[in-house]
């Protein structure tokens, strides 16, 4: 569905150095980044802000062109067959709308059916299948600009679909929305990704997304693609493995067990850091044999901690590999 | 160039119904510009209140040159005259948007909230060139009487160039948005009066350089059996088309060359 | 110190950020200076002492009012209008300063800055192509005044249309009358000297005739200077004292409907 092969963008940008000198100065903002996304995968893009990011998006969409390397998005090239390849790709902006302001919600849909041709049984056919699944139903008249972010949102992708696209490419569709909004969005991505098997590719800061959604993902930094994989390999990095909170009868010294390290002591309670492949159970018995334990918590890793360490260069992107 | 024209014209009539929801405000806003469009005709009206000739020009030639210059330029306006906000569709990120989708992005940005209060300023130059056309002292040959229509269609071209231009430059330079207008506006203003009243130098600029005496001041030379001052070859006044085609050939380039540089350099 | 200055101040600078954008409407208003000076100096070839100016005084007002129309805003409009709609305005309200005041601040330096960046093509290609009236520096002092109380006097039009949206919850209707009005009766669309007399004695009494004819006037030197500076005054102290009366309606509008 998505092939990158080597894909780079450089911008110049000119910086005011004097009062009136300007240099130039070239900027890699993707610096060699290559991977392929297989029809029906669900796929979350990581990174920190300003790592590459929005660039990627922008030149897999083709409003971009890559300065080298090449992309193969739906057998088409981005950049120069973007017109035939925008009718096999949905794509939604969360901070930004891509319906018109002033129009209602009915009125955009209808002016995106033009857009994009689709046949007027088709149209509504498809209407009323994202109308019900979406629950466009109460907002269909309104306005566009009057539409809270959570309806916006779920305009947007409705948007985003009615031309049944094969592909789908969402940049943070959860921004600034609320629990009970999310929620929807979520299981409603969900569904078309296993019902309709549409290849999503999902950027976000949100990690619950990425957790909730997706079975693979990426992470850029730098310009580079720094992890690919799944989100047990992502947990199972470096130092990341679950955490076994252990409240004993009275303080103690760090207790020694094989195949788990004491990271915090506090009072009668210690933070055990098990390994990715370390197995709990031994670890619970061969503790319990030689102490007095009162409680025990098993504690997953938490997907934010990891990519917070990975962006800050505390976990080496080598070890998440 | 098929598909887009058709593009522009499902596009245009689904912004039109979209309007024709609210028919009061349409019909009132539609008057009001018409209004603000009429200044410059009541401007010629005062000028015309103290003096008989302007530039050697009477009253009715004058009108006739207002009437076919704003024709052609409102039409132009209508059709792409949008195409000047596209430095503000670049700065709000709207362009992105409308890359996304296929269909020429000239035509999304061309036909944004279509109204039909765009062509509500045409009424003022057809009713002044009905009244005025019988009141023109010429002989009105079969070539006279073609070249009217002739001259609105290759006048409109040619705005329509002009709009697509200035527009392309804004991909360069999103500052420019300014200084497009003295073609553009500039050029709907000037082509209302005689080329008479400017100095020669100005006149051979906007005749070789910027083409805007072809919109219709060559034509109504020779619509109005007048010697041209700059003293061109009688050829130059049935040369309209042939401008106007080159121009939007110009347009088309420019604008393609600058959606390239857009695509490349992201800006 | 009083805040005021500041907001000004701000309002000054944050011109400068749109250097380029300024320059670019410059050279559009030195475009069009130079075509309504033709047009004016064929009009004065047929009639050479038409309204009491000769073709130089038509010329140089062609571009003096060219490099006025930026700051004094003829083409109308308020950033107010856009935060009345959005009801951001509640916010401005609550303010511990007057919202006219607040906005004439911001509009004083606004107009200081647009003249500074938008006022050197026009006078430079009027200069360059025909040669302008040049006036002394008493004249000089006269204009600068006649310039602020020019914005005073635009300011307190455009503030009642803004205000306008509070009833009318959009200025899309009144904008476009408001401009016609404006542009007829400044001595943009021609100098009021051209209009046949009933109707010239009349827009010479209107506030619009502040904005950009007797300005022009002063700068020429021609009529009455202390006249023109006390017309001028007198509209602007009327617009603002409208101004400040249905600031004090609107106030009591929002309060009850509660935004």
């Amino acid at each position: 569905m998505i092939e990158a092969g080597d894909v780079r963008k450089t911008f110049t940008v000119r910086e005011r150095t004097g009062r009136l000198r300007r240099t130039r100065r070239r900027v890699s903002a993707v610096d060699g980044v290559s991977f392929t996304v297989a029809p029906g995968e669900f796929v979350g893009y990581l990174g920190p802000n300003g790592a590459g990011k929005s660039t990627t998006i922008k030149m897999l969409t083709g409003i971009l062109t890559p300065t080298s390397g090449t992309i193969r998005v739906c057998g088409l090239d981005p950049s120069r067959q973007r017109t035939a390849l925008a009718r096999r790709l949905g794509v939604v902006f969360g901070h930004r709308t891509t319906l018109w302001w002033d129009l209602p919600l009915r009125d955009s849909l209808a002016l995106v059916r033009r857009l994009y041709r689709v046949e007027a049984g088709a149209h509504r056919e498809r209407l009323d299948e994202l109308t019900a699944l979406l629950d466009l139903g109460p907002f269909l008249a309104t306005p566009v600009r009057q539409l809270s972010l959570g309806q916006r949102m779920r305009g947007d992708l409705a948007a985003a679909l009615l031309h049944a696209p094969d592909l789908l490419v969402l940049d943070e569709p959860t921004i600034g929305l609320d629990v009970v909004s999310k929620a929807t969005v979520r299981a409603f991505l969900e569904r078309l990704n296993t019902e309709r098997g549409t290849t999503i590719l999902l950027t976000t800061h949100d990690l619950g997304d990425i957790e909730r959604l997706c079975r693979r993902v990426m992470i850029v930094d730098h310009g580079r693609l720094a992890f690919d994989g799944s989100l047990d390999a992502l947990r199972a990095t470096a130092g990341s493995g679950r955490i076994l909170v252990v409240e004993l009868a009275r303080p103690e010294p760090p207790v020694a067990v094989d195949g788990a390290a004491v990271e915090r002591v506090e009072g009668p309670r210690q933070w055990l850091r098990l390994p990715g492949d370390a197995n709990a159970a031994s670890v619970v018995a061969a503790l319990a044999a030689r102490h007095e334990v009162r409680d025990i918590a098993l504690r997953e890793p938490d997907i934010e901690e990891i990519v917070a360490r990975l962006y800050q260069g505390e976990i080496p992107y080598t070890a998440a590999h | 160039m098929g598909d887009a024209l058709r593009a522009y014209g499902t596009l245009a009539w689904a912004w039109l119904r979209a309007a024709a929801q609210y028919p009061v405000s349409m019909v009132l806003l539609g008057l009001a510009s018409a209004a603000v469009a009429g200044l410059d005709a009541a401007g010629i009206g005062l000028l015309f209140s103290r003096v008989h000739r302007l530039g050697g020009f009477g009253a009715a030639q004058v009108l006739f040159l207002y009437a076919t210059s704003q024709l052609a330029f409102v039409l132009s306006d209508a059709l792409l005259g949008n195409a000047d906000l596209l430095a503000r569709h670049v700065r709000e990120g709207t362009f992105d948007a409308m890359l996304l989708r296929p269909v020429s992005p000239l035509v999304q940005v061309a036909t944004e909230e279509y109204s039909p209060r765009r062509f509500a300023k045409l009424v003022l130059p057809a009713v002044l060139l009905a009244i005025v056309l019988p009141r023109l002292d010429t002989s009105w040959t079969a070539g006279r009487v073609a070249m009217v229509p002739v001259m609105v269609a290759s006048g409109t071209a040619i705005f329509c160039g002009l709009w697509v231009l200035v527009a392309s430059v804004q991909f360069v330079l999103l500052e420019s948005h300014g200084a497009g207008k003295a073609l553009t506006f500039g050029g709907s203003f000037l082509t209302q009066y005689p080329m008479s009243v400017f100095a020669r130098d100005f006149v051979r600029g906007v005749t070789f350089a910027v083409p805007l005496a072809f919109v219709n001041w060559q034509p109504a030379l020779y619509v109005l059996d007048r010697p041209d001052p700059l003293g061109l070859p009688a050829a130059t006044r049935l040369a309209s088309p042939a401008v106007a085609v080159a121009v939007c050939g110009l347009a088309a380039l420019a604008w393609r060359a600058g959606l390239r540089r857009y695509r490349s350099t992201g800006s | 110190m009083s805040v005021y200055p500041w907001i000004a101040w701000f309002a000054l600078r944050r011109q400068a950020a749109y250097l380029a954008m300024a320059l670019a409407e410059g050279l559009t208003n030195a475009f069009f200076g130079l075509l309504r000076a033709f047009i004016l100096i064929a009009l004065w070839r047929e009639r050479p002492a038409l309204g009491g100016w000769d073709a130089a005084d038509a010329v140089t007002f062609s571009f003096v009012t060219q490099a006025l129309l930026g700051a004094v805003q003829v083409f109308g409009g308020l950033d107010l209008t856009a935060r009345i709609r959005s009801g951001d305005v509640a916010v401005d309200l609550y303010r511990p300063v007057s919202l006219q005041g607040w906005w004439l601040a911001d509009d004083l330096g606004r107009a200081t800055g647009t003249l500074l960046l938008r006022s050197g093509p026009p006078l430079l290609c009027g200069a360059l192509v025909f040669g302008l009236r040049v006036p002394g520096p008493g004249r000089i002092a006269l204009f600068a005044a006649s310039f602020v109380l020019a914005v005073l006097v635009s300011f307190g039009l455009r503030y009642l249309v803004a205000l306008s949206v509070f009833w009318l919850h959009d200025d899309r209707g009144i904008q476009p009358i408001a401009l016609v009005l404006t542009l007829f009766f400044s001595g943009m669309t021609v100098p009021l000297v051209v209009f046949p007399d009933p109707l010239r004695a009349v827009a010479g009494t209107l506030p619009w005739s502040a904005l950009v004819q007797v300005p022009g006037e002063v700068f020429l030197g021609r009529g009455n200077a202390a006249g023109a500076l006390a017309f001028q005054a007198a509209w602007a102290a009327a617009l603002l004292l409208a101004g400040a009366a249905v600031t004090g309606a609107a106030r009591r509008r929002l309060v009850v409907q509660g935004g």
